[in-house]
């Protein structure tokens, strides 16, 4: 076998980090057995089927890797900052890009709304668990075994180089012949997987367990952007599947879908991509749009305005996110009339989003608000992400995206949109239901400081870049001359990476801050909140309600405490729960080895760990497990000591 | 655990309609993985590059055989549902047992098929058709081989704890995945051979 092919050379900064990860592995082994907390992972978290727990994993992962697509964008804003900036070479520069667009998009925007999802959903349809706990576990391992298998690829063999969206001949073999593309299609596709399986458990979990009396149009607003984004998942991701199946057929048995000669095609992966890639961009955003409008309506102490107009414009953005794809390539030569027809129905979701716009403005007006720093992200993302729907239509347009095409201008949009629309909203969602699951808050004085450096340092950092688009900037070069002129608006764009980098580092010492200091919440409803899982004691029982609530109206939680409608109107009785395991980990070990052998075509152990897939799997069907029963009395005694009264 | 005993066993439970309706959910997910496939093929399938076309190389009667297969152990695996509604744990053992062994023809002949091709020097690499037929035609097949080591394995669950709500509810589950790999057989069958001997 040729070890040279793990290998990667010459970069100091690579051997920087292999020695850090190697460093920091080393002090969490070494701190596990210190601590002898092996015992508590194992039993606790790592065979947890908790949706909660498995929700605060996701969070984890998902800050995890917002620091890892962060330092890729630092590298990328420090080595555009100057003209002929030396900081890192062609070929480091198209793994950093690739990287982190992969990376912030799949492994951490994703990732991030799963997990409040996890933790949120349940609740506010006042269900005890999601509908297949276990499945969940194996989601969850799986998402989180597939974002290690990229992690790794930086060390060991080479990042993926080809942009993120992979695209062919860039991708293949010949153009690309180091091991990161095997990489690419082999984490997204057992990640990917897992997304599937998570999509699935959702939407029986929404449809099937509602409390009694919440018909679909009761449900809270975050409730129908998680279905909808599920029924999108379940759609889009086989395309997914295929794509990277194939991509991995090209790539190790070569075979010839996407190559240039043979009978292949290469516009074929675009399409499939962008066919998966488009709908994906709602599969972040649309969830966001539900916090949102969670938020607003707690804060402005109002019903949300035009629900049934909400519900709607998410399900005609569900159906246009599909037939909107190849506006991703209208420069790449598919004539008129198929320009048009992808322009209109790019156009035509700025309607549905507009309406969603005035409908959260409407909620505002004349509410009594509150500027909590949930809110303050809420308020900055509705003239932020207006303006990235603008030069979306700007974009949208085919005869003009022929100017703005691949340029900064492109990159500014999609930061404009995505950030707003799905970053800021999990941080908001994040700071909102943190004391739902931690029972403290997070400090306000210090969400508040990194809520202004993040806001100002991200118009800094993105606002240059439309101007760099429109002069003639190219995105993915890795420098470029002084006579260009782009180097003041650069090093603009650098010192606004810089703010955004403190913001959320102050963000991350807020977390271990209030950890410490911040005063432990016994009401259980620190924002006087609207919806059912604000009736829950913080923090949350294994077992979310003691009684299943009975729901009559839309935020019946409020209703409840406004009108006295009563909640809880059943005795306590046993409850059932399902047992710990830990098959969904060992299945994901399994899978992380397959996907390690096979990126190295190493058939003989891939066959193996293979093998080790389907006795998993035998396993899994195998296990006759029951679950336990909580005693009526024990679920008596613990609510009465989380409601804070003495047993 | 909860059983309802107006219903059939294999909806008896709150977890096992659950189960039930969930597959049907992850069957949704099936249909837009198929014909992404079957559109990848549709694409591909005039770019012969140097290779063989689908009219030099399908031939009939394999093809026919494994259409009677697979379309005859779709109705014994219904015939092993309707046994199990009756409870009647032998006979649907028994057609259990038909259907995955002529699922087991079935990738026989595939495979027999395969090697064929290949001998002939239509490889995966020879061309985008022959790459996109063996991809449509193997991930089928790989559902086939997949549901013949799921069906082995509730036919030992079943044998051990004979017809429970648990059982009963795999068993009916794992029907549906069946007749549905019946379903994209016929397209398979229609637009790919049918067509392709044209």
């Amino acid at each position: 076998m040729d070890l040279d092919k793990f290998k990667v050379h010459g970069e100091p900064l690579i051997y920087g980090a292999m020695v850090s990860i190697a460093l920091a592995t080393i002090g969490i082994l070494v701190g596990l057995t210190y601590f002898k907390k092996w015992g508590y992972l194992w039993r606790e978290w790592l065979t947890t089927v908790d949706h909660k727990k498995i929700g605060v994993m996701y969070i984890l992962a998902a800050l995890l890797m917002l620091f890892r697509g962060g330092v890729d964008a630092i590298m990328m804003r420090l080595q555009t900052a100057a003209p002929e900036m030396k900081f890192l070479d062609a070929q480091h520069y198209n793994e950093v890009f690739t990287t982190h667009g992969l990376i912030m998009i799949l492994f951490m925007a994703m990732p991030f709304i799963i997990g409040l999802m996890n933790v949120i959903i349940p609740l506010q349809i006042g269900a005890r668990d999601v509908a297949f706990p276990r499945l969940n576990a194996v989601s969850f391992w799986l998402f989180f075994m597939g974002a290690m298998l990229l992690n790794i690829s930086f060390v060991i063999g080479g990042s993926p180089d080809a942009g993120w969206s992979a695209y062919f001949p860039l991708a293949s073999l010949e153009f690309s012949p180091t091991v990161g593309n095997n990489y690419y299609s082999l984490a997204l596709q057992i990640s990917g997987i897992g997304t599937l399986i998570t999509g699935v458990n959702f939407i029986v979990t929404i449809l099937k367990m509602r409390a009694p009396g919440m018909t679909l149009m009761k449900m809270p607003m975050f409730t129908w952007s998680v279905l909808i984004t599920n029924v999108i998942i379940v759609f889009a991701f086989p395309v997914l599947t295929v794509a990277l199946a194939l991509m991995m057929f090209d790539r190790l048995f070569g075979s010839q879908f996407f190559t240039m000669a043979n009978g292949g095609m290469d516009m074929l992966w675009a399409n499939l991509f962008w066919v998966w890639g488009h709908p994906e961009v709602y599969i972040v955003i649309l969830p966001a749009f539900g916090i949102y409008s969670e938020i607003i309506a707690t804060f402005s102490k109002k019903n949300l305005y035009g629900y049934t107009s909400m519900v709607f414009s998410m399900v005609i953005i569900s159906l246009l996110s599909f037939l909107v794809w190849a506006h991703h390539f209208y420069t790449m030569g598919q004539g008129v009339m198929v320009n048009s027809f992808f322009s209109i129905t790019t156009m035509a979701i700025a309607v549905p989003t507009g309406v969603k716009i005035f409908n959260w403005l409407f909620t505002l007006r004349k509410g009594r608000i509150t500027f909590t720093t949930p809110m303050l992200y809420t308020l900055a993302f509705i003239p932020i992400f207006t303006i990235g729907g603008v030069t979306g239509v700007m974009l949208a347009m085919a005869s003009a995206d022929y100017q703005y095409h691949n340029t900064m201008f492109l990159v500014a949009h999609f930061h404009y949109v995505l950030i707003p629309g799905a970053v800021f909203a999990v941080i908001a969602g994040f700071h909102y239901w943190f004391p739902k699951v931690f029972g403290f808050r997070l400090n306000e004085r210090l969400g508040k400081h990194a809520f202004w450096w993040i806001i100002i340092s991200f118009n800094v950092t993105f606002f240059p870049l439309f101007f760099l688009g429109l002069m003639g900037m190219t995105r993915r070069m890795y420098t470029y001359s002084e006579e260009s002129g782009f180097g003041p608006l650069n090093m603009l764009s650098f010192v606004g990476a810089v703010g955004l980098a403190i913001g959320f580092v102050i963000l991350v010492y807020n977390i271990y801050w209030s950890t410490r200091y911040m005063p432990r919440d016994t009401t259980s409803d620190p924002w006087d909140g609207r919806t059912l899982e604000w009736a829950t004691p913080s923090p949350i029982p294994a077992y979310n309600f003691a009684v299943v609530p009975n729901v009559k109206t839309r935020d019946a939680f409020w209703a409840a405490k406004q009108d006295n409608v009563p909640l809880f109107e059943d005795k306590i009785t046993k409850i059932h729960l399902p047992n710990n395991t830990g098959k969904p980990f060992i299945l994901g070990v399994i899978f992380f080895f397959l996907g390690f052998f096979l990126v190295f075509s190493m058939w003989i152990p891939a066959i193996v760990a293979g093998v080790g897939v389907i006795i998993m799997l035998a396993a899994m069907s195998f296990d006759r497990d029951h679950g336990f029963y909580v005693p009526a009395e024990e679920v008596i005694a613990t609510e009465k000591k989380l409601r804070g009264e003495t047993v | 655990m909860k059983i309802d005993a107006s219903k059939p066993l294999e909806y008896s439970t709150e977890e096992n309609s659950n189960k039930i309706f969930g597959f049907w959910v992850f069957l949704g997910a099936e249909i837009p993985l198929f014909a992404t496939l079957f559109t990848v093929y549709f694409v591909m399938v005039n770019r012969f590059a140097s290779g063989p076309s689908g009219k030099e190389l399908f031939e009939i009667g394999p093809v026919l055989m494994e259409t009677f297969l697979l379309l005859t152990s779709s109705f014994t695996i219904g015939l092993a549902i309707h046994a199990m509604r009756h409870g009647y744990k032998k006979a649907m053992m028994f057609f259990m047992g038909i259907t995955l062994l002529m699922g087991l023809g079935f990738i026989g002949i595939e495979i027999d098929e395969f090697f064929t091709y290949v001998h002939e020097g239509a490889t995966l690499q020879t061309s985008g058709f022959l790459s996109s037929l063996f991809v449509l035609l193997g991930t089928h097949g790989a559902h086939v081989s997949f549901g013949f080591l799921w069906g082995a394995g509730i036919m030992i669950q079943l044998w051990r704890q004979g017809i429970t709500p648990a059982t009963a509810n795999k068993a009916f589950i794992f029907s549906l995945f069946w007749h549905f790999l019946d379903v994209v057989w016929i397209f398979i069958f229609s637009f790919v051979y049918l067509k392709g001997m044209m």
